[in-house]
């Protein structure tokens, strides 16, 4: 659908929304063209290809709040859908906290004009030979590289989206994005048995971030055959690296931790500890919506509240929850958003081969397994695979293990933070090294 | 992305879903709200055609046009659902939320090639547009006949009392009130409660270039309740759902008393809790949910997509002993109510309950229409999908193992020094290595043949074949799990449900702490 319809389908059902009996409104429309190839070997699989469209609607009736979505556009069916949201809101209790954000908190013209560069302008004009090519690249250099191979599955997707939020009290927002994403899956055959699987990928803003098929074939092979003759080790307390493309996992045990209903629930390790230390001094943390070509950039959050640059972490102290416009006013406390966006740190000086050096005896992790994490109390659990670690080598790989601990003796113990982001994730988390970790193998 | 084939993820439902409130539509202009109410109980297809605003004809024209570049099989699957999702915090039921959900996926076939596209806005014009879009899998042309489009019959396995869409929020906010002072009232400790309730209307037509129309009805309901307490400066939070193929019926008192009193009891527990030793030990499932342990270990292993690639750890295990002689794992459409029982499958198979290990045999894979046609058997009702713009996929539905010759209490006894473990809030496996996990939330210590200080929060992780191996005891107290389990794969979520009889492992890796 183009902007231009999709503004004239949220201003109507906010319009016919307060019609209707609604006295604050927030429609949000959205549309999504798709395409997704995936290749096993070099023989198309799958290959789809999609256009969406939605609309949601926020309602608040004096003080009472519901939220609906639809993909059906039909205006008779959308003025029943709305009329029939509204009336039944009325049955709902009255939180004084709900209501549209008041308008300072929106976006000013200093926000809106800031340039995120989200919009490959190629995008409609890359023809699919190209898109196919580029996997088809993937297996050809992968092809014959190894006799332990059984297959390799690549993939291919881009997208375009457009989305216009309007709110009843005088605000409205738009962006139009795009992004290309390609990945391959290695699965290798293991002498010893088992068939284990590696792979490589990356998505990006505009094609021409992509990593080249070499790049994500060789990637995708190496760490396939890595895992060649995995084993378990003894159970014990030893330094866990923690590989950069994978480090969004322990981070999960403080964002999880820092969102505004998990606070106002009591459900958060972190309740109370602005101003203090929760982690070492190692780590520092911001969240960035303004990031150029980013993959959570955004001028505007699901609010509607403006985007704001912030120091969540400074030298391990807690500066800032992850509060939304609700929750800020359940806890008195001043809103800043309710979603993350980009997440970048202050990356140190040390790549990942240079902490594998100063490792004594540890296990480089590569890939966590299922596990969970208790945010009320901060005990975490997972299953991991990786690389033991002697006298500063790679000694061989790991697997069928499970690292256990709370987060708060987790994120004390952080040594060392690599110099690699992860580009390929709004949130970019670098390799970290912890010291004491338990695990738990044979 | 990416890592979705590798990964399977498995989550818990945990009520961050989306959706809700029934009160909403009967917005469709052909869908007045007290036409359907036969269908449910009857396999009537003709209000589905109504619904979907389709005839016989423009069925034909589309299947032609998806065939027409030389396709070996096309099918185009209806769908229209209506979600909603209540939930009650700080006391009141204060928030609810909605969706809608309508469109149709057409798919061609050509070998094990798939070409897919959806309309959402269901016109022929539309549809032949996608039709032609998914017909690009296959570059021949070809003379098409029309297809003669017959209606095939299926049974009911879960007939309801009360339909969502048939009540009001007002019929819900009491008893979730209900339900919130049930909970505050059981323990002083408790200090914040959260109830929710979703369910979904979801209504199918499946029709392909066989000439085979199905239509289905597939209510879901799922009640939870998530509690948090304070003692002695400590926090501590857990929850307890129940989860059904079941209408509104499912909101019972028993139901009401049930999640109560587990939300409440598991979270207390925690209080006392410890963390185990960290590794190798004898580990005993309780019966009920500790069907994870299959969905993870084996489950997933058996699909016949990864096993036709020969990706699996299980594809070249056929007719082979993998287990005791009493281990039997199935993987049951049939049982009645449950979140993973389909009447038939998304690509108008008939479904069945199939066995993956008889006897410690391992007998069959679960098989979509593209596996059965390469390993030249018929298929067994796996091919599900998450909605209307997905393709279908060998996927499981109700997998448990059935009872065996042990008693629970001599399979207690019978451990040294190990873990019991009754309910999980995560899984995955790696399907090429089988290695396999799993989140204990809730379990004990067993010392010297005894359940003494309660356990929490500690992951198991495994190898799939080598567990199946080290099986060395099964009870004959089989129950299935009351709560309900989304399953993802491919980036598709689909409802399941598990079951077990109390079972001991004599060797799997524990995540605790070294002493």
């Amino acid at each position: 659908m183009k902007i231009k319809n999709l503004k004239n389908t949220a201003e109507w059902a906010v319009e016919y929304a307060l019609k209707s009996g609604a006295s604050e409104a927030a429609a949000n429309t959205s549309s999504v063209k798709s395409l997704n190839i995936t290749l096993l070997n070099d023989g198309i699989e799958k290959l789809q290809e999609s256009n969406q469209n939605s609309l949601n609607l926020d309602l608040y009736c004096n003080n009472k709040y519901s939220s609906h979505s639809t993909n059906d556009l039909r205006e008779d069916s959308m003025k029943k859908f709305i009329e029939e949201a509204v009336k039944m809101t009325s049955y709902l209790a009255k939180d004084e906290a709900r209501a549209l954000p008041e308008k300072k908190f929106y976006p000013d013209a200093g926000v809106l004009g800031q340039n995120l560069d989200l919009n490959d302008a190629s995008f409609a004009s890359i023809d699919f030979k190209d898109k196919l090519g580029l996997i088809k690249k993937i297996y050809e250099t992968i092809k014959g590289k190894s006799d332990r191979l059984i297959n390799v599955t690549s993939f291919y997707n881009d997208s375009m989206s457009k989305g216009v939020r309007v709110h009843s009290n005088g605000f409205n927002g738009e962006i139009e994005r795009t992004s290309f994403s390609a990945y391959a899956n290695v699965s290798v055959n293991d002498p010893n048995g088992g068939k284990p699987s590696g792979g490589e990928g990356c998505s990006a803003r505009y094609m021409s971030g992509l990593l080249s098929p070499d790049e994500v074939a060789k990637g995708a092979l190496e760490r396939a055959l890595g895992k060649i003759g995995q084993k378990k080790i003894d159970s014990g307390v030893y330094k866990m690296l923690v590989e950069n493309r994978v480090g969004g996992s322990p981070v999960s045990t403080l964002l999880r931790a820092l969102g505004g209903r998990t606070l106002q629930q009591k459900n958060s390790y972190l309740e109370g500890m602005l101003g203090k230390k929760i982690a070492s001094e190692k780590l520092t943390v911001t969240d960035n919506p303004f990031l150029k070509r980013g993959l959570a950039s955004r001028h505007f959050d699901a609010e509607g509240l403006a985007a704001r640059k912030m120091e969540l972490i400074t030298d391990g102290v807690l500066n800032a929850y992850y509060i939304d416009y609700y929750y800020g006013k359940k806890l008195n406390m001043v809103p800043f958003t309710g979603n993350p966006s980009n997440i970048l740190y202050n990356y140190g000086d040390k790549s990942l081969k240079d902490m594998v050096k100063i490792i004594d005896k540890g296990i480089m992790v590569t890939d966590f397994i299922g596990g969970n994490f208790n945010s009320t109390t901060g005990d975490y659990s997972n299953g991991i695979a990786g690389f033991y670690i002697e006298n500063g080598e790679i000694k061989f790989p790991v697997n069928e293990m499970n690292i256990s601990g709370n987060a708060k003796d987790l994120w004390a113990n952080l040594l060392e933070i690599g110099s690699d982001p992860y580009l390929y994730s709004s949130n970019q988390t670098p390799s970290f090294l912890f010291d004491k970790i338990d695990f738990s193998g044979k | 992305m990416g890592s979705t084939i590798s990964r399977r993820k498995f989550l818990t439902d945990a009520a961050i879903g989306a959706v809700a409130v029934s009160f909403l539509p009967s917005f469709l202009k052909f869908n007045p709200t007290d036409a359907y109410a036969g269908l449910r109980n009857a396999g009537s297809i003709k209000e589905y055609y109504e619904r979907f605003n389709v005839t016989d004809e423009m069925l034909a024209k589309v299947i032609s046009e998806a065939m027409a570049k030389g396709g070996d099989y096309c099918d185009l699957f209806f769908q229209h659902t209506i979600s909603n999702y209540v939930i009650l915090e700080d006391n009141q039921v204060n928030r609810a939320y909605s969706n809608v959900d309508f469109g149709v996926g057409i798919r061609v076939l050509k070998g094990d090639q798939t070409g897919y596209s959806f309309a959402e806005d269901i016109t022929l014009a539309n549809m032949q547009n996608a039709a032609r879009t998914a017909a690009n899998i296959a570059s021949s042309g070809k003379l098409i006949l029309p297809v003669n489009i017959k209606e095939k019959k299926t049974r009911n396995i879960y007939p309801i009392e009360i339909p969502w869409d048939k009540i009001s929020i007002t019929d819900k906010i009491p008893l979730m009130t209900e339900m919130n002072d049930k909970i505050f009232s059981l323990d002083n400790r408790v200090i914040k409660v959260v109830v929710s309730c979703a369910d979904d209307s979801n209504y199918i037509l499946a029709v392909n270039s066989e000439g085979a129309a199905v239509c289905d009805f597939q209510p879901i309901g799922r009640i939870s309740a998530t509690c948090t307490a304070e003692s002695g400066g400590k926090k501590e939070s857990n929850s307890s759902n129940v989860a059904a193929r079941k209408g509104f019926e499912l909101f019972s008192k028993e139901n009401i008393n049930f999640i109560s009193n587990d939300a409440v009891n598991k979270t207390m527990i925690l209080f006392d809790a410890v963390k185990p030793d960290a590794g190798e030990m004898e580990v005993v499932l309780a019966a009920g949910d500790s069907g994870i342990l299959l969905h993870e270990a084996i489950g997933h292993g058996m699909e016949a997509d990864f096993n036709r690639k020969k990706e699996s750890i299980y594809s070249a295990m056929i007719n082979k002993y993998v287990a005791k002689e009493f281990v039997n794992i199935v993987d049951d459409a049939l049982y009645p109510d449950l979140q993973g029982s389909i009447n038939i499958d998304d690509e108008c198979n008939d479904s069945q309950k199939t066995y993956l290990v008889e006897n410690g045999v391992l007998t069959s894979y679960m098989h979509d229409k593209i596996s059965a046609k390469h390993y030249n058997l018929n298929p067994t009702g796996n091919g599900r999908r998450q909605s209307f713009r997905h393709i279908p996929l060998p996927r499981m539905r109700n997998t448990y193992m059935t009872n065996g010759p042990h008693k629970k209490e001599e399979i207690i006894a019978s451990v040294k020094n190990g873990i019991y473990c009754e309910n999980f809030t995560n899984g995955q496996v790696l399907i090429g290595p089988g290695d396999f996990t799993f989140y204990v939330k809730n379990g004990y210590l067993i010392e010297d043949g005894k359940l003494t200080k309660p356990i929490k929060d500690v992951n198991i992780i495994g190898n799939g074949p080598q567990m199946l191996k080290d099986i060395t005891m099964v009870a004959d107290d089989f129950a299935m799990a009351k709560g309900g389990w989304n399953c993802g794969k491919g980036g598709q979520s689909v409802p399941v449900s598990m079951g077990l009889p109390t079972v001991k492992v004599s060797k799997i890796t524990v995540g605790g702490m070294k002493k």
